[in-house]
């Protein structure tokens, strides 16, 4: 066992990308804040290319065998840089030249960070290492807009998290009692001869943290509020790419169990609940942000369904992984939307946009028909094989459910597809102006679409390389 | 060949779109344009087409899709899905012609319509189940888009409640498909392989619980009592060339996914369920005869009568699961006429629905009751919804009658109590000759007055559907000779 601390060169190169971006933002004039955007799109692009590079080797304990680099680190690296780098064209319509641009930037970055080290993780510590540092850059991007309902979002995010933060170290706690250990590498075996009653604690106390970090039932309260209350960069960012690093935690962690316990029952509890209370709960929602917020709660659900069987279909890694690089970039195609027209927070004043906007319509209806998993859609490919993978993981019901949960969804995402192509009332068709779109965002929002689209026709040479 | 089939129409949909400085007249010409070329197409193709070798497929294309879960970009006709997609491409251009006079975003209703004969073309054509799925969600989307954009009425409502309720039907099917593939080995979509193999027979209650999801997806597809109650609406509301897609082609992809996918594929579990489809087809038939009867809207009731033809389709494919010695060319006549019925359904009540949409257009309303006498001032209309009439009803002579007889002779030998069904015949005469009636004979009054008969376009759009439905009627040879061979091959596969 060695440091290897090469092996950790995209984490590296994001902190460091961030803290450049700090410093040197405090340099910077307003007007030329944008130099510090330049910078973590570098640092992005660098720890993307560098993930993409490491992809097909061999998988490698780094730092003690504490972290891991294998297939499942490598595309969630590639993935939440990349989905970083979206948000950071989100951004570029509303925070450019704002008094807290470069700290925006910045708290990206390391909330970025930590998504990775949270993904790679094969100890428990430094699981609880990377939920803090993926957690705390968090706190404040929700309250940078200063608004009352950001300051709101970010309180209760802020003591949701402490919360969870403790529960997870107690749960961190409970395992090392009955084992002596941390490390991924050795719990296994000993937690196989521990007494199963700490052990239950300590795995649900460690999975209740993790859950609060992917914004799933029962950590899920923040999601909602801070998906409306924070700005719509920073919404599209917390509910897609923190997400990442806690799945796939959640997955390392289950996968690492011994088969003491029903495992694969509890995380399947877990997925029920997130999705069918997220998509219940989005049903009435009218400010397409908060929608979108429940709707990514029922998301996390879908993404535990693999989790379940991890480690007992060997299509649960690569449907997970499929799973997560589609979520990502279809939902942030949605939120590009909503950032692209920042002023309309209700549903109806969508009305007549199709029309207005063929492309962003067109983009919009892509990404909730994905975010359903309406083929040909790249979320499409994901939900078939993580059914696929639950069905031969032994867990048929599950596929079954996320069917149903499936249907459910439909309903709200359609009531905000409906006004979009609906009939327009004669007055705000001669308002010729009515939808003018934020440039950055709008774009945005059609390359994601197409991607998603674009995806979900390659996802043969997707799967080939995640189940490498 | 049958990619080129499958996605002309999808990339002049996409060229329509890029092109926005497009006219709206060209708009409308291009897409009759490439309507026609897709039908020479798939006439040149049925004119180089010879009969497979059992369980195999004419013009067979595969390439790798998602390999990693065995599933291919794989397509192939026989004699099943062959008089679909000549139906379907008849149907597109019927709607293209008819669509001539159309003035609401006219370039946008051709480039959903080219995208949606894309998706039929591909369900029809698709052997693999992904692939299968792919289109058969696509088309939801398309019609969904096709009446909350274009209908009349409560559009939104019907549109939300129609893709709800198919969605729903939708992924009941992928459950089934899922489990299809977990229990073949190895796993795979490809349905020539999985036909071959029947992976879950042996296995009772798997089996069963597959065939139940994957028929309840199809029977709220295709649809049947009592999964039938998204219809109506959905017609009601629809456009004209909208009802004529959704009734002529999108209907037929549940009956073809039982020939296609749950007889050959699950055949074991179909015997078993054999007598339930047969009760569920006769039910439709009835009910939906009965239900027509009781409409005064012209479009509601043609609406009805689909579920009732439906149900005879249903009824044939029930009966041939019903194995018994020597009914094995009782079962392959009923299989045949299903098949006959698709395509003769699909000409007839594209044809009745493209005439409701003149009535909707002259007068505003489908209510019979405030027509009569209609024949005077229109006789072109009355002629052709007469013929369309009598070929809905079974006339001989018709294609209707072809496929309704093959039907009945075929599901009686091989289930007697099938024969309650006949009913519905003639209760289906009884109302298209009461709706005649109604709106055609005596004095001219209501909406009729002033009612002007049909323009050209209207014409050249319904014209040839019906031509070919009598076509068949009198000359259903070359039609059967392809069809027959295949029906056969799949009563042979549900027997084993």
């Amino acid at each position: 066992m060695a440091m290897r601390p090469l092996l950790l060169l995209p984490e590296i190169v994001l902190f460091l990308g961030g803290l450049t971006v700090l410093v040197s933002g405090s340099f910077l004039p307003r007007t030329r804040q944008w130099v510090t955007r330049v910078i973590a799109a570098a640092a992005l692009v660098a720890a993307a290319i560098l993930a993409a590079v490491a992809l097909p080797g061999p998988a490698q304990p780094a730092m003690e065998g504490t972290f891991t680099v294998d297939t499942a680190t490598g595309v969630a690296r590639i993935v939440a840089a990349l989905g970083t780098l979206i948000v950071l064209a989100l951004a570029s319509d509303e925070i450019a030249g704002s008094p807290r641009e470069s700290e925006t930037y910045a708290l990206l970055l390391f909330a970025t960070t930590g998504t990775l080290v949270l993904a790679g993780a094969d100890d428990l510590l430094v699981v609880t290492v990377g939920f803090l540092l993926a957690s705390m850059p968090l706190y404040g991007l929700i309250g940078i807009a200063r608004t009352p309902r950001g300051a709101e979002a970010a309180m209760k995010t802020y003591l949701l998290g402490a919360l969870f933060g403790i529960l997870l170290l107690v749960g961190v706690t409970l395992l090392y009692g009955v084992s002596a250990t941390t490390s991924y590498a050795e719990l296994t075996d000993r937690l196989a001869e521990a007494p199963q009653g700490v052990v239950a604690a300590g795995v649900v106390a460690v999975l209740g943290g993790l859950m609060f970090k992917a914004g799933g039932v029962p950590g899920h309260y923040w999601v909602p509020d801070a998906a409306e209350g924070a700005g719509g960069a920073v919404a599209a960012f917390l509910t897609t790419v923190p997400k990442i690093g806690a799945v796939v935690a959640a997955y390392r962690l289950i996968a690492m169990l011994p088969d003491t316990l029903a495992w694969p029952l509890l995380v399947a509890v877990l997925a029920v609940a997130s999705m069918t209370l997220g998509n219940l709960a989005a049903y009435w929602q009218t400010d397409p942000r908060r929608l979108l917020g429940w709707s990514t709660v029922s998301q996390v659900g879908y993404l535990l369904v693999p989790v379940a069987v991890a480690g007992r279909s060997d299509l649960a890694l690569p449907s997970l992984l499929l799973y997560l690089a589609g979520y990502t970039v279809t939902n942030l195609s949605a939120f590009a939307v909503t950032t692209a027209f920042p002023d309309r927070r209700d549903l109806d004043s969508y009305r007549g946009m199709g029309r207005a906007r063929p492309w962003l319509g067109a983009s919009l209806v892509v990404a909730l028909l994905g975010l359903v998993g309406t083929p040909p859609t790249v979320v499409f490919a994901g939900k078939l094989t993580t059914t696929m993978a639950a069905w031969d993981g032994g867990l048929a019901w599950l596929a079954v459910l996320v069917f149903v949960n499936t249907v459910i969804s439909l309903f709200y995402y359609l009531r905000w597809i409906a006004p979009v192509y609906g009939r327009v009332e004669p007055p705000a068709r001669t308002l010729p102006g009515a939808f003018i779109s934020a440039g950055w965002s709008a774009t945005t929002a059609v390359v994601t679409a197409g991607l998603s689209l674009a995806l979900g026709i390659a996802a043969g040479a997707l799967w080939s390389v995640f189940s490498a | 060949m049958l990619s080129l089939i499958v996605f002309l129409p999808l990339s002049a949909a996409l060229a329509l779109l890029a092109l926005p400085r497009l006219g709206d007249a060209a708009a409308r010409w291009t897409w009759v344009a490439v309507a026609a070329a897709d039908l020479a197409l798939v006439v040149a193709a049925w004119l180089r087409y010879e009969t497979p070798a059992a369980g195999g497929l004419a013009f067979e294309e595969q390439a790798e899709w998602i390999p990693g879960v065995n599933s291919s970009y794989h397509l192939g006709v026989d004699g099943l899905s062959l008089p679909l997609i000549a139906m379907t491409a008849v149907i597109f251009l019927a709607c293209a012609i008819f669509a001539l006079r159309e003035t609401d975003r006219p370039r946008l209703q051709a480039a959903l319509f080219l995208f949606l004969q894309s998706v039929s073309m591909g369900l029809f054509v698709a052997a693999d189940l992904i692939l299968f799925f792919v289109f058969f969600d696509l088309s939801i989307v398309g019609m969904y888009f096709v009446i909350a954009g274009w209908g009349h009425g409560n559009a939104a409502r019907s549109a939300m409640k129609f893709f709800l309720y198919t969605f729903l039907g939708s992924l009941a099917l992928l459950v089934g498909f899922i489990g299809l593939y977990i229990a073949a080995d190895p796993h795979t979509f490809d349905m020539v392989e999985l036909a071959e193999q029947t992976p879950l027979a042996g296995s009772s209650l798997a089996g069963g619980l597959v065939l139940a999801a994957i028929l309840i997806g199809l029977a709220v597809k295709t649809p049947t009592v009592p999964f039938h109650t998204w219809l109506p609406p959905a017609h009601t509301d629809a456009p004209a060339i909208g009802s004529a897609v959704l009734a002529g082609v999108l209907l037929k992809m549940g009956t073809y996914g039982f020939v296609r996918i749950a007889m050959p594929m699950l055949p074991e579990a179909w015997r078993d369920w054999a007598w339930v489809i047969i009760v569920v087809g006769i039910v439709s038939v009835v009910y939906g005869a009965l239900v027509a009867l009781a409409q005064t809207n012209f479009k509601r009731m043609v609406a009805y009568t689909s579920v009732n033809h439906m149900g005879y389709i249903v009824l044939a494919v029930g009966a041939a699961g019903v194995v018994a010695d020597d009914t094995a060319q009782a079962r392959s006549v009923a299989v045949t006429g299903a098949v006959t019925q698709m395509v003769s359904h699909g000409l007839i009540t594209g044809a009745l629905f493209l005439l409701a949409g003149v009535l909707q257009d002259r007068a505003a309303t489908y209510d019979m009751d405030s027509y009569g006498g209609l024949a005077g001032p229109a006789p072109r209309f009355a002629a052709f919804f007469a013929v369309g009439a009598f070929a809905s009803l079974g006339l001989p002579g018709l294609s209707g009658f072809i496929a309704e007889f093959q039907i009945f002779t075929g599901s009686i030998a091989a289930a007697p109590v099938t024969a309650i069904a006949l009913v519905g015949i003639l209760l289906t005469a009884a109302l298209f000759l009461r709706s005649l009636q109604r709106i055609f004979t005596g004095e001219t009054r209501g909406r009729s007055v002033g009612f002007t008969d049909l323009r050209a376009a209207e014409v050249w759009s319904v014209g040839p559907l019906l031509v070919l439905s009598l076509l068949i009627g009198v000359f259903p040879r070359p039609l059967l000779a392809v069809i027959e061979p295949a029906a056969e091959v799949a009563v042979e596969l549900v027997g084993r």
